[in-house]
């Protein structure tokens, strides 16, 4: 079989055209609709905080915490996989994806052991957005010392 | 005389009988089309193990001794086990065989295992070192995410050009004599490499394997593809089946309706949500030993090439960047005479 780069790049053309696109539009609009109401929850967690007198910093670091805290719940209940499926970025996006990555590879890898298994893996999804989230807000913090 | 004809197929003299096929798949294949025609269905992917990987193996042996059990034989008539899967260093099958005692090559062609394991398994027979040689492959769909993608529970999203890795073991017992359908031609093929890279795309990686390895075997033999009544590959799903005929026909060779993918066939995307199909050594595997075989057994396929095809990437080489080798196996399997059994 021809497979130099020229027939290459033809079977790439061929590739396309075969191969189905992703609904955009629709993941677009489920991801809107499912972060959106994500949101919303967030909100009147927030409002229920604060009217339990606590005061807004904690009002959000509660919230922060009951989110993370469903999340890792509906993971381990095997649910978010089915949310995720249909959400989307909807539920990448805000905190709920970040405790489902930390918590299913801590379940997956649990049959490893507890150090090199659950503890070692915890973070091979959600590790590169600690280290870049890390990075991003020294560079901002830089800037924003010299340029302010 | 050679056995060899052409560049790269050989006729066995007398042709190998495939003395009995089994099959075994875990719930979601169950719930597929082919549902009725598999021997064995496993509600609980955990199988009653502990971990993904020992309920594959356990898969692996349960089949297997159905294999044997269905030839009407014992573990020690078998002279050899030739199988593969897709975890890594093939402990799937080491670890699923390793009490039935029998001498044991182990295999690795990716998904296009079983057809590696039935082309050398036939030549052992063919050859004369062997009486009776039980060849399979297995794949278990939640072991191979863990490796290959992410964890289970990770709430992601699938292209509509990905596959799903079936969950099973297909295994057949190969004989130099007896009743059954006959393995008489074997094309091996070679690794076709055309660039791409996207893992979510198998079938369009595969595809060209595929349609060099058909290619070849036309050519060799002297036949085209109206003179099968069914042709079968692996696992290529809908993506990989349409390049396969999109090639073939830049080549003048028409692929009809007798053309059709293991990883269609096993799987509904309307209702199971599978994308492009089926995918994995079991693809193909438990298609062939449940739904292929019993046609041939029973003549109404006279003649059937079956392809296996597979995907020659790891984690790392796909993270490094590196495109997806592609290979295919064929096998010429003809069926016993109509009225015969």
């Amino acid at each position: 079989m021809d497979t130099t780069k020229k027939a290459q790049q033809e079977y790439d053309k061929m590739v396309k055209q075969a191969s189905p696109n992703s609904p955009i539009f629709m993941n677009c609009l489920k991801a809107f609709i499912s972060g959106g109401i994500i949101c919303i929850i967030g909100q009147l967690l927030s409002n229920f905080y604060t009217g339990k007198d606590f005061s807004k910093e904690e009002a959000a670091l509660l919230v922060s915490i009951t989110l993370i805290g469903l999340s890792a719940l509906l993971t381990a209940l095997g649910w978010y996989e089915k949310l995720g499926k249909f959400c989307g970025a909807g539920t990448i996006v805000p905190i709920t994806g970040f405790a489902n990555s930390v918590v299913s590879p801590a379940i997956e890898f649990k049959k490893e052991g507890m150090v090199f298994g659950m503890a070692a893996k915890m973070f091979i999804v959600a590790g590169p957005v600690i280290v870049y989230g890390t990075l991003t807000s020294m560079l901002v913090g830089l800037v924003y010392y010299f340029v302010k | 005389m050679s056995k060899k004809i052409g560049k790269q197929t050989v006729r066995l003299a007398e042709g190998v009988v495939i003395l009995s096929a089994a099959s075994i798949v875990g719930p979601k294949e169950a719930e597929g089309p082919l549902s009725k025609y598999f021997d064995q269905k496993v509600e609980d992917p955990f199988f009653g193990e502990k971990t993904w990987e020992l309920a594959e193996s356990k898969f692996v042996e349960k089949n297997m001794e159905l294999a044997v059990q269905k030839a009407n034989l014992n573990p020690k008539d078998i002279d050899y086990v030739l199988c593969g899967d897709l975890l890594n260093q093939c402990t799937g099958s080491s670890f699923g065989i390793k009490n039935l005692n029998i001498p044991f090559f182990g295999l690795f062609g990716a998904c296009s295992t079983m057809g590696e394991s039935m082309s050398l398994g036939a030549m052992l027979v063919d050859g004369g070192f062997a009486n009776h040689v039980l060849t399979g492959a297995s794949s278990h769909f939640c072991a191979a995410e863990k490796q290959f993608r992410f964890p289970l529970p990770l709430g992601t999203q699938r292209p509509p050009t990905a596959t799903w890795t079936v969950t099973g073991d297909g295994a057949v017992v190969l004989a130099r004599k007896g009743e059954g359908p006959k393995i008489v031609e074997i094309t091996t093929g070679k690794i076709v490499d055309m660039g791409v890279t996207d893992a979510n795309n198998m079938g369009a990686a595969m595809a060209p394997a595929a349609a060099a390895l058909l290619q070849a075997h036309f050519e060799d033999t002297g036949r085209t593809p109206q003179d099968y009544d069914v042709i079968a590959t692996g696992d290529l799903g809908t993506v990989g089946r349409q390049l396969v005929v999109e090639l073939l026909a830049k080549e003048g060779y028409e692929m009809d309706s007798r053309y059709t993918d293991c990883g269609i066939e096993i799987f509904d995307d309307a209702t199971q949500d599978t994308h492009a199909g089926g995918s994995g050594c079991a693809c193909s595997a438990v298609t062939f030993c449940a739904y292929f075989y019993p046609k041939l057994l029973a003549g109404e396929i006279k003649r059937m090439l079956f392809i296996p095809t597979g995907a020659l990437m790891s984690p790392t080489s796909s993270q490094q960047g590196q495109p997806i080798p592609g290979i295919a196996h064929g096998l010429v399997i003809e069926g016993c005479k109509k009225g015969a059994n």
